[in-house]
């Protein structure tokens, strides 16, 4: 007897797709045999418009790409120019920029776990997350004035320190006086002390998840054995960050291959063991106490050693606005700054930091011009999400759900 | 291992193939001939001191402007400065590469002994620009391989599903090579006569708002 198998279309807008993709399914009833992910929807080209900016114009497309890490993902361009450049940023700025990373990487948990949770069920987790995410957005406003899209680090430092002040809610006719009080309640001091509320918070909060999904009965049936990867196919299909960590290979940039700071801090690294949905859940919701373990560390640094914030270069850094009133000389290198850029040394550098989602590398080669050559950035969700048809192949539709939440694959650097 | 014990390793491992070790910023690159890429490939992914079991990444690179600035900036000029508006470059389908058109990089890890290594290829003269896949040494290849096809043209004898990526269904051109127009060739508009979204030429040029400018004096 034959019977005929499905062609079934995911996407190209599916809510659970996490973005447009398109999964071209061949079932056999409601069994995956045959999976082909069309991706490319939302390529901008990111690459090749780099190629005609100078180098800092670009910093801002790089925010783009992951979309819900931004920070993360400027930081291997900056790392790269810099490499090129010889420059070493100040100590203040690596912290900095390390805090900022561990806060993205929360964010980026927090919305993974919120979308994961609410594509197979788990429908009051995604509230919660985005509860905690509003206050750590609150930072990247506080610091950048952008909620997401910060363009706050820069080659040889970041655009300017900490602010002394966290904007306040107001009251209006739809929020009283006694309701803003309480909003404000953590917000009359500076960033870092907002930050350091948060971190004392956090940990209770990532109990409260745990109590929702980690012993969950229907948690555990629509992820225990879902998605298996071993340690072997884990390296052999290029996997790194969690999903690596996830099949019990301990890899992680931060400690091996350490930049910035990351080797003053202390911090642990969560691996699995047999490497499925589940197990990598695991791994992700302690990689967030861990990150908030090393945010903790840094405020405390932070708040002893003030300091410079960028290099003291004017051919990289802006010169400051009151000498540019009465020196000729910072005139100049503001014009030449914002007109023509500065030109980065001929050669070619991989960078590569732990992003929340694995190894985000920027390849860059420089001719020895104010514009890159080529760019070309390494995403890590693009050989993660090249695995799916392997890790959906005999599971059931409803799994590829948990596979594609598993993946945390954002369309913004896979496309890019 | 530090990059000069690497290095060494290689040259002790790597016997007998035309290579160039070099070392910048922080980071190993060898070139090597893209006749025997495959080969390399499986030493460095086997031999026990490297075990370069991971291809991080795949990148083609087209090296036809390179050095091109618009604006001259050692010596006088006598034309002018062109406002950075330059001729578009017309490819000819039955052209033959220079020898070093079109390069590729590929990135190693090694997790076991945590070292990198970067290797560079040129493809030839060939058109299009062929080389042997790695797919089969590494499968995360396969994307990387496949996105290198789309946007540079590049044909990896030996792929098992050579397809378009990145790229629209029906699209024609490779957009990352040099002498592909950032703005693209072709607009797509809804033509309310026929009432259909069609493709047509596009009407804007390339203009960039910054001179590309090479400075060599710093």
């Amino acid at each position: 007897m034959t019977s005929n198998n499905l062609k079934l279309n995911f996407g190209p807008q599916h809510p659970a797709a996490h973005g447009v993709m398109r999964l071209v399914m061949e079932m056999d009833g409601e069994v995956v045999v045959g999976l082909d992910p069309h991706i490319g929807l939302l390529h901008r080209g990111t690459e090749k418009l780099a190629e005609i900016k100078p180098f800092n114009h670009s910093i801002g497309y790089m925010d783009r790409m992951d979309y819900v890490s931004m920070m993360c993902c400027e930081h291997p361009y900056i790392l790269a120019i810099e490499k090129l450049l010889d420059v070493t940023p100040p100590l203040r700025a690596q912290y900095i920029r390390v805090m900022f990373d561990e806060i993205t990487r929360i964010l980026n948990h927090l919305l993974w776990l919120g979308c994961h949770g609410l594509d197979i069920g788990a429908m009051a987790l995604f509230l919660y997350c985005f509860r905690e995410r509003e206050d750590l957005l609150d930072c990247y406003e506080a610091v950048s004035g952008a909620r997401m899209h910060a363009t706050y680090y820069r080659p040889g430092g970041v655009y300017r320190d900490l602010p002394d002040s966290m904007p306040k809610y107001k009251a209006n006719k739809y929020i009283s006086e006694k309701k803003v009080k309480k909003l404000n309640y953590n917000r009359d001091g500076s960033l870092l002390d907002f930050i350091k509320d948060f971190t004392d918070r956090f940990p209770s909060h990532v109990d409260e998840y745990e109590t929702l999904l980690t012993d969950n009965r229907i948690w555990k049936q629509r992820t225990v054995d879902i998605g298996i990867v071993t340690p072997e196919r884990a390296i052999q299909l290029g996997f790194t960050g969690a999903m690596l960590r996830g099949s019990g290979i301990a890899w992680d940039l931060r400690r091996k291959q350490p930049y910035e700071v990351y080797n003053e801090l202390d911090f642990k690294i969560p691996v699995g063991v047999n490497g499925d949905c589940y197990d990598r859940y695991l791994v992700r919701v302690e990689e967030m106490r861990q990150s908030n373990l090393i945010i903790q560390q840094c405020i405390k640094w932070l708040e002893d050693n003030p300091g410079p914030v960028m290099i003291d270069d004017n051919k990289l850094a802006t010169p400051k606005r009151s000498s540019m009133k009465h020196d000729m000389e910072s005139l100049i290198y503001h014009f030449k700054l914002f007109t023509e850029g500065y030109s980065v040394p001929e050669g070619n550098v991989y960078t590569a930091i732990e992003h929340p989602k694995g190894e985000f590398g920027v390849f860059l080669m420089s001719d020895g011009a104010n514009k890159p050559y080529r760019l070309k950035i390494r995403a890590p969700s693009f050989p993660h999400l090249a695995a799916i048809s392997e890790m959906s192949k005999g599971h059931m539709l409803a799994d590829v759900v948990s596979i594609i939440g598993t993946l945390d694959v954002v369309f913004g650097e896979i496309d890019r | 291992m530090d990059n000069q014990t690497l290095i060494n390793c290689l040259k002790d491992k790597l016997v007998g193939f035309d290579i160039q070790y070099s070392e910048s910023n922080d980071s190993v690159t060898i070139e090597v001939n893209k006749t025997n890429i495959v080969e390399i490939c499986k030493i460095l992914k086997s031999e026990s001191s490297l075990l370069f079991n991971m291809l991080i990444d795949v990148c083609a690179i087209d090296y036809l402007a390179y050095g091109d600035a618009d604006w001259k900036t050692l010596d006088a000029t006598n034309t002018g400065f062109s406002r950075a508006v330059k001729k578009t470059i017309i490819p000819d389908p039955d052209e033959h590469y220079d020898e070093k058109r079109f390069g590729i990089f590929y990135q190693l890890l090694s997790i076991e002994n945590n070292i990198r290594l970067s290797i560079s290829t040129f493809t030839g003269s060939d058109n299009p620009p062929t080389i042997d896949s790695v797919n089969g040494i590494w499968n995360s290849a396969n994307w990387f391989e496949r996105e290198a096809f789309d946007l540079m043209g590049i044909q990896f004898k030996g792929h098992p599903d050579l397809r378009r990526i990145l790229t629209d269904y029906g699209f024609i051109g490779h957009p990352f090579r040099k002498d592909f127009p950032t703005n693209g060739n072709l607009e797509v508009i809804y033509d309310e006569d026929q009432e259909k979204v069609i493709y047509k030429p596009v009407s804007i040029t390339t203009r960039p708002g910054v001179p590309r400018i090479i400075r060599k004096d710093k």
